[in-house]
């Protein structure tokens, strides 16, 4: 097995099914119906790549796992996601800060990735990329409407910005595994992400009045995050939903 | 509620060279919100290429009270639909 190959893909696919389960969270709670369905869809954009990830993830792997054993069947400590798409959705301000955040750096990512030297992945990542520009445009437009809105949608936006920046770092850093398909040419090279992405937000935190956040110290560094297994209290409570009904009916299909 | 959301008139165009169609109406807080509302409300299935948003606040419309005033008038006069003109038999499908 190609383990490197295996472990990033897994990072690749987790963002995408973590993050659609906690968007998932939302339907029948949003706080009109229009933002309700807007949620729910994409949600399901990002679980269909996550599917399309786990997919190769378990190819690569060999060991006869599909998307569904690797996204049902596996505990949180083999979960290689980001801590920031684990956060909870708080208020709404909060959902679209953590969205707002995850969407220009997965943009950036999979456009990097449409140039990667494995044909599969490449391929992924184009299809993708075109879902999450939509994302990306759709989140920086909330950012900027609650922020440059009433004194508390301004508030609780700033908040929101302020409390999950330090979970930003881990998509900026590359370990051994990433350093090794970077010189590869597979993986993107994360590093290299980091100052389109700040350029990219501050144009839209700058809109939307807010300050920009500034502090150095970021969770999970250096490579001790979500990417490599390292998770905050709140996945394992996820999981417990997102996996309930293959743990308790094994093989359960409809 | 003063503080609630405007309401907008979709209408959506399903293919090119058709022309956009009413499909409903949803809230959003401006414009640019509004149409991408509309993306996530009523193309979800593919139904569209192009998507109109308008304030239905701006729709000028016609009265129910009035119908017999604009539309009875028209009753009377069959003469106004082309059915007079005898068909030749080759015709088949007009």
């Amino acid at each position: 097995m190609n383990e490197p190959l295996f472990e990033y893909l897994l990072r690749l696919g987790d963002n995408d099914v973590v993050l659609a389960q906690r968007l998932g969270e939302w339907i029948g709670h949003g706080p009109v119906l229009e933002e309700d369905i807007a949620l729910a869809n994409v949600g399901l954009d990002l679980l269909g790549q996550g599917r399309m990830w786990l997919t190769y993830a378990g190819e690569v792997e060999g060991r006869g796992r599909g998307e569904d054993e690797l996204a049902f069947l596996r505990d949180g400590s083999a979960f290689r996601n980001a801590q920031l798409v684990e956060m909870p959705n708080g208020d709404f301000a909060a959902t679209m800060a953590r969205q707002f955040y995850f969407d220009h750096a997965h943009l950036l990512l999979l456009r990097s990735l449409c140039k990667s030297s494995d044909a599969r992945i490449a391929e992924i990542a184009a299809k993708a990329a075109r879902e999450v520009t939509y994302h990306a445009e759709r989140s920086a437009d909330w950012v900027i409407r609650l922020g440059d809105g009433t004194d508390e949608s301004h508030a609780r936006m700033q908040k929101a910005i302020d409390r999950l920046w330090p979970y930003t770092g881990e998509f900026f850093a590359a370990d051994a595994v990433e350093l090794d398909l970077i010189e590869r040419g597979i993986a993107a090279d994360a590093r290299a992400l980091r100052e389109p992405w700040l350029a990219a937000i501050h144009l839209v935190l700058d809109e939307a009045t807010l300050t920009r956040p500034a502090g150095e110290w970021m969770q999970g560094s250096p490579n001790r995050g979500g990417k490599q297994g390292v998770h905050t209290e709140h996945l394992g409570h996820l999981l417990t939903e997102m996996q309930f009904l293959q743990r308790a009916y094994p093989g359960a299909a409809w | 509620m003063s503080t609630e959301w405007p309401l907008w008139e979709i209408f959506i165009r399903s293919q090119h060279g058709l022309a956009h169609k009413h499909v409903g109406s949803l809230h959003a807080p401006d414009a640019e919100m509004a149409v991408k509302n509309a993306r996530d409300v009523y193309t979800r299935r593919n139904e569209g290429v192009s998507i109109w948003a308008m304030k239905s606040a701006d729709i000028a419309a016609s009265s129910p009270a009035d119908r017999d005033v604009l539309f009875e008038p028209a009753a009377s006069k069959v003469y106004r639909h082309p059915t007079f003109f005898p068909m030749p038999e080759e015709v088949k499908h007009l």
